[in-house]
């Protein structure tokens, strides 16, 4: 015996994505296999009858599950006025359609019709805002979702105690109102004093949570930090104990790197919030400083006075400071450099010394052309001048001074 | 006679350290002798109060208030303990508010053994100590740049041209002595400006430098 064939079909749930409403006449339209347009159509029909579409529609909506998240539908403009039309026509004819046949379930469909209606708004922004969290991860709450949401859920709240109140005031009579009203009152109000203490902790969890998630990113982005640079350059230092100076190197780098990371402009100890200037004198001063640092194991003081936007002119002073230090880590047998900068209304000065074994000037060989080129040539071309003073067994000072222009001052 | 200091720092490991570096140091004229250590301000307050040291080394950064604390709490009492700033801080504002606060000079952990020594001796004998690094400051800070609050006071609010003379050539690394022979003027001389310049820094409002040291936290 064989069992006769039957279609496989998909199990009814409601539409996810590609939905007007709630999905319903869309999963209906998936599980039957027909043009969405006629379910539509069909639950208007429907309306019609005693508002039976729209209570079919409700009922669906409630029972039937959501498919999962990760279907993507398109939906045409068309297609989506269309339905919002159909709806609109729908609701229009249960209403009217209710209110002619009988007054009596006219006075209770109608009011109760609005009222599902703003039922029907809250549920959508939960179903979205549900939607929403799952997705991002518990960030937003059921008014998560920012002001068009508040705005959806107040009106649905107002819709709903409108429809509400209309059905009692149009059923039953005054006093009965009052006491009515009177009852729920109380009941909102006993239920409120009863839960008070569950939430006053649920607003303590919810801020002791933050506070907790907070506390541990900081936690996680110090110690991510640590490990990526003062773990590494410490066992990078016991490596190379045995080359003095190879440690000084890794030390003085990590020091600054540590510092800038701390105190530096847009340093951890800031905020990160204000941008430093992004091409200027001291910061470019600072960064040669740290090359020189690294390349030449020595240490470079930088102290700045003043700051001032970068141009062609200041490029070329950086650059001829640059290769001052060079020359003193490399010739004047000396550990530390000394650069200090002033930035003047109309000048900017730079004085690199060392006190390192100094030269005679007159004595430099010709095929030396890091000082006659690098710094000279650089300067002269910006209208700057270059002055030099080395005394054998005392060091040496470079003297760098550029004209700069007044209406760029920052 | 030898000079009494004390060393306050929270961190023990560089409180040993220094006593290492100063002994090391120690050997010149006067002498130096470590009297005693502190790691928290409270510490620092009555062991001060007890030993009566010559010279306090003291950490800018420490917890419960760090050097500035125990400026203003020993100051009032012991006006005559004279205080060095010792730190791996070269921020401009911990710079500045120790200054402030009553420090007579700021010199950076990294300084030489020798160097230390020296500073120790300079600021017991009632001259400032100056690092590059604080000269730029100061002079960062008293600069005329636009939108800076008129001098009010001109006796302190503002540098003197051999005042700024002087802090230049500090800031460029140079040595009293250096200085002396470069300006051509006595050593005492410039002792005597850096000290000028020193209370105007405490005292001047200009600016409200301490301010402007927070604007200004660049390392």
């Amino acid at each position: 015996m064989t069992s006769p064939a039957v279609p496989t079909r998909e199990p009814l749930v409601r539409r996810r994505s590609g939905r007007l409403v709630a999905g319903v006449a869309g999963g209906v339209a998936d599980h039957l296999g027909v043009n969405v347009l006629w379910v539509r159509a069909a639950f208007v029909v429907l309306a019609a009858v005693n508002g039976a579409g729209m209570l079919a529609y409700g009922l669906l909506w409630v029972f039937v599950r959501q498919e999962a998240a990760d279907v993507t539908r398109e939906v045409s403009a068309k297609e989506r006025q269309q339905a919002m039309g159909l709806a609109a026509l729908g609701i229009g004819i249960g209403l009217v359609g209710a209110a002619l046949q009988n007054q009596i379930v006219g006075w209770i469909v109608g009011p109760l019709g609005v009222a599902a209606v703003g039922a029907a708004v809250v549920w959508r922004e939960a179903d979205e805002a549900q939607r929403r969290r799952w997705t991002t991860g518990a960030r937003s709450g059921f008014l998560g979702g920012g002001r068009n949401a508040v705005l959806r859920v107040v009106a649905g709240g107002v819709f709903v105690a409108a429809g509400i109140a209309v059905f009692l005031l149009g059923n039953l009579n005054l006093g009965q109102v009052q006491f009515g009203v009177l009852v729920v009152l109380t009941t909102v109000v006993g239920i409120g004093v009863l839960t008070v203490p569950w939430w006053v902790r649920l607003a303590r969890d919810f801020g002791e949570e933050r506070r907790a998630r907070i506390v541990t990113a900081e936690r996680a982005e110090i110690a991510a930090h640590l490990h990526d640079s003062v773990l590494q350059t410490l066992a990078l230092i016991q490596k190379q104990s045995h080359d003095p100076r190879e440690v000084q190197r890794l030390a003085r780098g990590q020091e600054r790197e540590l510092r800038h990371w701390l105190y530096g402009p847009q340093g951890y100890g800031r905020g990160g919030s204000t941008p430093a200037l992004d091409e200027s004198l001291a910061s470019a001063l600072q960064v040669a400083a740290a090359e020189i640092e690294d390349t030449y194991a020595i240490t470079v003081n930088p102290v700045i006075v003043g700051d001032h936007p970068l141009d062609d002119g200041l490029r070329a002073l950086v650059l001829a400071a640059r290769e001052a230090m060079v020359n003193a880590a490399k010739h004047a047998q000396v550990d530390e450099v000394s650069v200090y900068a002033e930035v003047e209304p109309d000048e900017v000065n730079v004085f690199v010394r060392d006190r390192g074994k100094g030269f005679d000037p007159e004595d430099v060989p010709a095929d030396r052309h890091g000082l006659a080129d690098s710094v000279h040539g650089r300067m002269g071309r910006h209208g700057g001048t270059v002055r030099l003073r080395s005394t054998p067994g005392e060091g040496t000072e470079v003297h760098l001074a550029i004209p700069v222009l007044q209406e760029e001052k920052a | 006679m030898t000079i009494k200091v004390f060393l306050v720092d929270d961190h023990g490991l560089f409180r040993a350290g220094v006593r290492a570096e100063l002994e090391r140091g120690a050997a010149g004229d006067p002498p130096l002798e470590i009297v005693g250590e502190a790691g928290s301000v409270d510490e620092a307050v009555a062991g001060i109060a007890h030993l009566k040291p010559d010279v306090v080394l003291l950490d800018v950064h420490m917890p419960d208030g760090g050097g500035a604390a125990v400026l203003a709490r020993v100051r009032p009492a012991q006006p005559d303990v004279v205080f060095l700033a010792l730190s791996v801080s070269d921020a401009a504002e911990d710079v500045i508010a120790v200054i402030r606060g009553g420090a007579r000079g700021y010199v950076t952990k990294t300084i030489s053994a020798r160097e230390l020594g020296d500073a120790v001796r300079r600021v017991e004998a009632g001259d400032p100590v100056f690092s590059p690094r604080l000269a730029g400051f100061v002079l960062d800070a008293f600069s005329d740049r636009p939108g800076a609050a008129p001098a009010v006071d001109p006796e302190l609010d503002l540098l003197t041209k051999r005042e700024r003379d002087v802090l230049r050539l500090l800031a460029r690394g140079y040595a009293y002595k250096e200085i002396a022979g470069e300006l051509f003027i006595s050593v005492k001389t410039v002792e005597t400006h850096v000290s000028s310049v020193l209370r105007k820094t405490q005292l001047s409002n200009r600016y409200e430098l301490s301010r402007w040291a927070s604007d200004r936290r660049l390392v």
